[in-house]
């Protein structure tokens, strides 16, 4: 918008092999989640150390029978949820189906485990050949240098918390710059969750775990990592939630259409003008 | 963004999610997709191989042992074969080797257990998620396989059982390489926990195959055969499970 004093300044704020990475991401991280639950569904519990203490999961997800019908529980550290309609018990209300996830939850739809098998290993060996070459392109390009938070940046953060949790974005040149929660939130997710997801996917396998003992011992054993690696989607979902909606309350086709072409729309008051679009360090 | 337009726009964004998940269910039925998705078996099969070597699993202690060994698969095959073996306690039991060998042979169990035994505790990977932690002792499949001499052109040692599955009753059957057979931890085990095998883990003879899941430690072992190829057999993947889309190699 034009009022006299600002003006539209296009920027190219993604370059192109950011916005391939960001959509491959998105691709994996979906199938992988989905086909995950297929592969959960196969066995609905989830427990801490070496083997299953089959009395005693941390986390179950299972149907009771009731006068009407079987009904979906979930336990969660030994308290017990109604969660019949979607968790242990979904589809048809009349005579609904007894499995964790819903069928419009998992890859593939029905019970079929092989399947979602083979999804899940093709798309996570995509989503990790993504993040090689995203880590390699950022590092060599200096693009991780513009995540990586400066002191000023630190000083930054309570201002960059209030004005989150107010809904409040940069819209003027700010908006073309990670502020400090969004880098923390993007180095967490690179550096934390990423490598966790992979290690603890590698740990469950008795092939690999025959040279990772000191690394399965880290996890706390093969159930543990597989808990760990649940946690760590949740936590994936976690990211995917506030990051979808922090894109949709700062202007969702703004920000759409720079992850798709690279362009960015902001505001730029009159004089203060860039002189080159990708020089964006602060 | 105004309300209807914020209403609409997710409105379109889930019809979309659900004709992608309709798609997904569309590609588990295509074949050329599928095999597109197998790609990385042989992927996974090379570089496990090749970075684990003949690496052991680890053994546990005694004191990890699981309260219950859970059976899995079938747990009374029905078999008549089987039933009349299983009444008299196997002392008619002879396990069959044979195929591309020189020296066919037929053991009987108290045979097999003069056999160069090894005892492990180790644990048991279900593809469906769970594990458990077991004492095994059996005879060491390797050098059982020296004593039979296989012909040179044989490449896998192929398990054929006494439970039958499905409508059709077909045998279980599962099959594997030399360079499996040969590892130290792979057993037959005829005894669990300090304990003849029962028969709901797999009386009188299963596999131990400690760096891979579950399904491929075929239970009610009857006969041994090498192969050049499992292809004519059965569904030709390999195994009862194989046939049915679960991974040959399932190493993870």
């Amino acid at each position: 918008m034009r009022d006299g004093r600002e003006s539209r300044q296009r920027y190219y704020r993604h370059p192109l092999p950011v916005r391939i990475a960001h959509w491959l991401n998105a691709l994996c991280l979906f199938v992988l989640l989905l086909s995950g639950l297929q592969i959960f569904n196969a066995h609905a519990a989830l427990y801490w150390g070496a083997a299953s203490d089959f009395d005693d999961p941390w986390l179950s997800i299972g149907a009771t029978l009731t006068p009407e019908g079987p009904r979906g529980r979930t336990e969660v550290l030994g308290r017990s949820f109604d969660t019949g309609g979607v968790l242990g018990t979904s589809g048809d209300a009349a005579a609904p189906e007894q499995r964790a996830f819903p069928a419009w939850l998992t890859i593939p739809g029905p019970r079929w485990l092989a399947m979602g098998r083979r999804w899940h290993f093709f798309f996570a060996w995509l989503l990790v050949i993504n993040a090689a070459f995203y880590l390699a392109w950022s590092t060599a390009s200096g693009h991780l240098r513009r995540l990586w938070p400066g002191r000023v940046d630190w000083r930054r953060l309570g201002p960059s918390l209030r004005d989150h949790l107010l809904l409040r974005h940069a819209s003027g040149e700010a908006a073309t710059r990670y502020n400090i929660l969004q880098k923390l939130a993007y180095l967490a997710v690179i550096f934390g969750l990423g490598p966790l997801i992979v290690l603890t996917g590698l740990c469950m396998s008795p092939r690999i775990d025959t040279v990772l003992e000191p690394l399965l011992d880290l996890f706390g054993g093969r159930q543990s990592a597989r808990s760990l690696h649940f946690l760590a989607a949740a936590g994936f979902v976690l990211f995917a939630l506030v990051h979808v909606f922090q894109v949709l309350v700062s202007g969702p086709w703004n920000n759409l259409r720079s992850m798709i072409t690279g362009h960015y729309d902001y505001r730029a008051a009159p004089g203060n003008r860039r002189r080159e679009n990708r020089d964006d360090r602060p | 963004m105004t309300d209807p337009e914020r209403r609409r726009a997710l409105k379109s964004l889930l019809l979309l999610g659900g004709a992608w998940l309709g798609g997904c269910d569309r590609l588990s039925r295509s074949d050329r997709f599928v095999r597109l998705l197998e790609s990385v078996e042989p992927v996974n099969e090379t570089l496990q191989r090749a970075l684990t070597g003949q690496a052991l699993a680890r053994e546990y202690t005694e004191a990890d042992i699981s309260p219950v060994f859970r059976p899995n698969g079938q747990t009374n095959p029905q078999n008549p074969e089987y039933r009349k073996l299983a009444a008299n306690h196997f002392a008619d039991y002879r396990l069959r080797i044979g195929g591309l060998v020189k020296n066919p042979m037929r053991l009987s169990l108290a045979e097999i257990r003069a056999l160069p035994a090894r005892s492990q505790i180790t644990r048991h990977d279900c593809v469906e998620g769970w594990s458990a932690i077991g004492q095994w002792r059996g005879a060491r499949l390797g050098p059982l396989l020296e004593r039979v001499e296989p012909l040179p052109g044989a490449r896998f040692v192929v398990f054929h059982c006494a439970d039958l599955w499905g409508p059709a009753q077909e045998p279980y059957y599962e099959s594997i390489d030399l360079d499996e057979a040969h590892h130290l931890q792979t057993l037959l085990a005829y005894e669990l926990n300090g304990a003849p095998l029962p028969i709901a883990n797999g009386a009188p003879l299963r596999l131990r195959l400690e760096r891979q899941l579950g399904y491929k430690m075929a239970k009610y072992i009857m006969a041994i055969e090498l192969v050049d190829s499992f292809a004519p057999i059965a569904g030709g993947r390999g195994g009862y499970w194989e046939d049915r889309g679960y991974e040959w190699y399932a190493g993870i």
